[in-house]
């Protein structure tokens, strides 16, 4: 198994259950146990994960990736050491960022929901050919990066986050402006996006929305 | 009892060096003195005090350690050993290292001569060292003066340079003991007839160090002369090789099949699973309590039984799995102990004795990942060997059965690369009935060799070249392609298919497994007006030229070398190795040729390790004079004319008297770097197989797989692993071709079961596995449901990336399945955790 494997999945499961921080260890970039280069896989990944805690609220610094090789025991050590340091000053997940745990877990699992969508994403639109740690890292924390993320990624997740909320029971636009913290305008095109496609139904005379 | 045997190899070893006998160390005589030996064992888990250092007058732990080098190495006098012991230098370092892992605050001094870090990777694993607070290496030879009667603690008189001979006290001594030949080498010798050298290792023949002077009996290991883990490994092999050369024609017929019990099917039962934790003697139980993990899994899902070993590892313990097992009937094996690295093939043995499948096993690492990592948190440590063996018998109830399948071996070999490795590493490998093919880039067979003169002990490198490259091409089994490069590489261990350009031609070489030999260049230096300047040689070129009579070079009246050039700076962070042994052989040619000539050996350590040590002294005896440098203030070289004759002046500073030197040089000659061959990345990547950080082939395990690479069916030798001596070469080829016959003598090879597999219900024909493997193991087939992927589990070599990209999750790599996996990770957290993390939310809200 290379690094490579981690899924997305893995990473939101465990924040699900309640981890403060989660640790990848791969190989050192350009020296892969395989011929796959994997471990620029699992940083790819790292990086729209972080972007994603980011963007739901939470602390990236929670996540960390970093490389060394099979014979670097004491590197693991000490990159252990210091994470754990960086997550014990950060504190519970939720508890720094204000968040309640319930709210941590409902942002998570709309996240988790996505995560197929993220990965045609991640390969249509966010692979890089050439893999070296500098164009990663170049791309990664490029404005072009964080546009297609935005224009990608973020309606998506809200709109998954509002059919979360429109499947426990119907609500009205403004109710979920609020506990979704988004401006109406913004719920509105959502909704009209999501009724196009059928996601949702209006209920004119209660002035609910209701899933479909 | 009476054998018979067709062959014999002498794996005597060797023996510590003794210094009771010598009065100056006060070994005999002061307690607090030990031998690197008694230290390692102090060391060890299973030490007398169970891995703790303490010192044996008042079983105190020692705040200021000594070390002291090179005791019984590297002197004439009585008693000791002319030669350098190679292993020392590096050892004490681990020793440091290890006592600081263990006592940061302990102060630990090394005395020392030339720090000999020639070794792949030791410069680096010195520096390691070096860069610890606490830790000073000080190059002064150093005696021990005497015990405090008192304290008990050790004086020891040294040489500093800038506040002269100073003594000091040290609460222990550590003696870095030499190596001497085996003690009852004198038996050996009667015994076996074999001939000795004036040490008391085999008189070694330098074209083959693996013969003695009787055909049919070998030598490996350190009886060679003194050697290192890797170089023991691969002589071993090379032994075993030459056996093989002998005996070929009865391989095999003693040989038994293994027949296992007839594996039960589980599938239907419920997840059983017993759970074996073990102490590793002291290793995990000293920080772990082992019988609270027993208890704790108990109480854990599907665990039906738990116990502790001792060593799981052992013979009876594994028994103890297999029947209890049976006894119990569990279906599933939880063994909690060590990295699954070195011993899951033991334990995945042990439940197909059980008639079990060998994939229902899971290792929970509590030593590398706990108890050696926490041994100073016993309580936090028994806590996570709880959460390391609930996360682990959750994967467990996961685990699913699975089939290997024997993979279809070509006999054949491909030897990349016709140097004296290659070429060496064909002939054994053809001398046992198989055929090869080198590729060789030249014209010409020979490599690097074919501008080397002589060995430094005196071996005629051309004229046991030539009798080499006449052998390689009387043989029938071995082919050669010339000016040849390798196109493309496809296949698997086993059967390879390999397309070679040679002469015009293109061709599709078919073999089971490859041997990269592709030796090393010659670094071309920048420095010291090389190339610039005519005076200016490299060592190689030097010895070219005395070989082709250049009187330039003979009757010159000075001659300055210059070691380390190219080599252990920031851009090539290791030792060549071979550079100063290479200087000492010119110097001595030279002083053959010309007693008159003036030779400066302008050095930053000599690195004459093992027996060359007595051609340093010899070259010393001579008159050549060595004068050490410091690379922040590295010698400088200008041309210019003194006395209306072309000269170089070197200027160096010399450390003794404190003042510049001026060398006037007629003839200056670089230890230029050995470097990576060129072609070296290409090479990598058509094998699919790694580089160390200094651009050298990787290979499998520094020390207990040096010939082998983790790419199965691809093996190295040579030059191309690093930098290293014709004889050393050869040792290496021999190595290789023995591991490589280990696979090129069976029919078959077993692939693992771990590999990926497509449900090809949820395949949605994305094709995001194809794009994410390299292997090209996955491919489209048209079903009645339409295209699908599908995965060649020959080509497949469970990375599972693709795993990772499949948005319908459809393929999946078997044993790492996202279930076992998600399962493991559901288990990293204990419901009770959840609920206390809860809690302490809400109260915070509360507040």
């Amino acid at each position: 198994m290379c690094s490579g494997r981690i899924d997305l999945e893995f990473i939101i499961r465990s924040f699900l259950k309640g981890q403060d921080g989660v640790f990848i260890g791969g190989c050192n970039l350009g020296e892969c146990n395989y011929v796959t280069h994997g471990n620029f896989d699992a940083l790819a990944n790292t990086y729209i994960c972080k972007k994603l805690l980011e963007h739901i609220g939470l602390n990236p610094e929670r996540l960390r990736i970093n490389f060394m090789s099979g014979a670097d025991g004491n590197l693991l050590a000490e990159y252990t050491d210091d994470f754990t340091k960086t997550v014990r000053e950060i504190g519970p997940i939720g508890k720094s960022e204000g968040m309640d745990i319930k709210k941590v877990k409902f942002k998570l699992e709309a996240v988790r929901k996505l995560i197929p969508y993220i990965r045609l994403v991640e390969r249509e639109r966010l692979r890089i050919p050439l893999k070296s740690k500098q164009t990663y890292t170049e791309f990664f924390e490029s404005s072009e990066f964080n546009r297609l993320f935005n224009e990608l990624i973020v309606d998506k997740l809200a709109i998954c986050q509002i059919m979360m909320l429109l499947r426990e029971k119907s609500l009205s636009a403004g109710e979920i402006s609020e506990i979704l913290g988004l401006n109406p305008s913004e719920v509105s095109r959502h909704l009209d996006v999501s009724a196009r496609q059928g996601l949702v139904r209006f209920d004119k005379s209660h002035d609910l929305i209701i899933a479909a | 009892m009476e054998i018979k045997v067709g062959a014999i190899i002498l794996s005597a070893g060797i023996t510590p060096f003794d210094p009771s006998s010598v009065d100056e160390y006060g070994y005999a005589t002061m307690q607090n003195v030990v031998t690197s030996m008694d230290y390692e064992r102090l060391l060890s888990s299973t030490g007398p005090y169970e891995g703790q250092v303490k010192r044996i007058s008042d079983k105190k732990y020692p705040k200021k350690i000594a070390w002291i080098q090179c005791v019984g190495s590297r002197r004439v006098t009585e008693g000791n050993n002319s030669y350098c012991s190679g292993v020392c230098c590096t050892y004490t370092q681990k020793q440091v290292i290890l006592t600081k892992d263990h006592y940061s605050d302990t102060e630990c001094t090394i005395f020392h001569n030339d720090i000999r870090s020639f070794g792949k990777d030791f410069e680096r694993y010195f520096q390691r060292a070096d860069a610890l607070e606490g830790v000073e290496f000080i190059r002064s030879y150093a005696s021990v003066v005497r015990e405090n009667p008192e304290t008990k603690d050790i004086a020891i008189r040294y040489a500093t340079t800038d506040e002269g001979v100073k003594e000091e006290e040290f609460d222990m001594v550590v003696l870095s003991v030499g190596l001497n030949p085996p003690s009852a080498y004198k038996e050996i010798s009667d015994m076996f007839g074999i001939e000795l050298n004036s040490h008391g290792f085999n008189k070694q023949d330098h074209s083959n160090p693996m013969l003695t002077n009787r055909p049919g009996i070998f030598v490996s290991g350190a009886f060679q002369g003194p050697t290192d883990i890797p170089e023991s490994v691969f002589t071993a092999s090379a032994a075993g090789s030459q056996i093989g050369e002998l005996l070929d024609y009865r391989r095999g017929k003693l040989a038994k099949e293994r027949i296992y019990p007839e594996e039960r099917d589980v599938s239907g039962e419920e997840p059983k699973i017993g759970v074996f934790v073990c102490h590793c003697g002291s290793n995990i139980s000293a920080v772990v309590n082992v019988p609270s993990t027993v208890d704790y899994a108990l109480t854990l899902p599907n665990v039906v039984f738990a116990k502790e070993q001792i060593f799981s590892c052992a013979t009876n313990s594994a028994q103890e799995i297999t029947d209890l097992a049976k006894e119990k009937g569990f279906n599933r094996v939880v063994i909690a102990a060590c990295s699954p690295r070195t011993l899951e093939p033991l334990f995945r043995d042990t439940l197909r004795e059980a008639g079990l499948n060998q994939y229902y096993l899971d290792m929970a690492n509590i030593r590398e990942h706990c108890s050696w990592v926490h041994a100073k948190q016993k309580d936090e440590a028994t806590k996570k060997a709880h959460d390391i063996v609930r996360m682990s018998v959750a994967r467990a109830a996961y685990l699913e059965p699975l089939q290997e399948f024997d993979l279809p071996v070509n006999p054949a070999a491909l030897i990349v690369g016709g140097g004296v490795a290659g070429m060496t590493c064909a002939l054994s490998i053809a001398n046992q009935g198989h055929e090869v093919q080198i590729v060789e880039k030249n014209k010409v067979l020979g490599g690097m060799a074919l501008r080397l003169q002589t060995t430094i002990e005196g071996m005629d490198v051309q004229a046991y070249l030539k009798d080499l490259i006449k052998k390689v091409y009387q043989h029938p089994l071995v082919h050669v392609s010339h000016q040849a490069t390798i196109k493309k590489v496809e296949g698997y261990v086993g059967s390879f298919v390999t397309t070679v350009e040679t002469e015009g031609r293109v061709k599709e070489i078919k073999h089971g497994a490859t041997v990269v030999a592709i030796g090393a260049d010659e670094y071309k230096p920048s420095e010291y007006l090389y190339k610039e300047n005519d005076q200016v040689f490299t060592h190689i070129e030097v010895e070219e030229e005395i070989a082709k009579g250049n009187e330039a070079i003979t009757n010159a009246e000075t001659l300055v070398m210059i070691q380390c050039v190219g080599s252990r700076n920031e851009e090539r962070n290791y030792c060549s190795r071979v550079c100063c042994s290479h200087a000492i052989k010119n110097a001595l040619k030279l002083k053959k040729i010309n007693p008159e000539m003036r030779i400066y050996i302008l050095f930053r350590d000599m690195r004459t390790y093992g027996l060359r040590e007595d051609y340093y002294r010899e070259a010393s005896d001579q008159g050549v004079q060595f004068i050490r440098y410091t690379p922040e203030d590295a010698p400088v070289v200008e041309a210019m004319k003194e006395g209306g004759k072309d000269i170089v002046r070197v200027t160096v500073p010399d450390s003794i008297l404190g003042q510049k030197l001026e060398l006037d040089a007629d003839i200056v000659s670089l230890a230029s770097a050995v470097i990576p061959a060129e072609s070296t990345h290409e090479i990598a990547s058509h094998f699919k197989v790694t580089l160390s950080p200094d651009e050298f082939f990787k290979e499998a395990h520094v020390k207990l797989k040096p010939v082998e690479f983790s790419a199965d069916g691809v093996f190295l030798c040579g030059t191309a692993h690093y930098p290293k001596h014709i004889q050393e070469t050869i040792n290496q080829a021999y190595g290789a071709a023995g591991r490589a016959l280990t696979l090129l003598t069976h029919d078959t090879v077993v692939a693992s079961g771990s590999v990926c597999e497509v449900n090809e219900y949820d395949c949605v024909s994305c094709g995001a596995c194809i794009t994410a493997c390299t292997y090209g193991a996955i491919e489209f087939v048209e079903t009645p449901k339409g295209k699908k992927a599908r995965v060649n589990p020959v080509l497949c070599k469970g990375d599972g990336v693709c795993n990772a990209k499949c948005p319908t999750s459809a393929i999946i790599l078997k044993h790492f399945t996202d279930k076992e996996l998600l399962g493991q990770i559901d288990a990293a957290v204990t419901k009770e955790e959840i609920m206390e993390q809860m809690d302490a939310v809400l109260e915070l809200e509360e507040v």
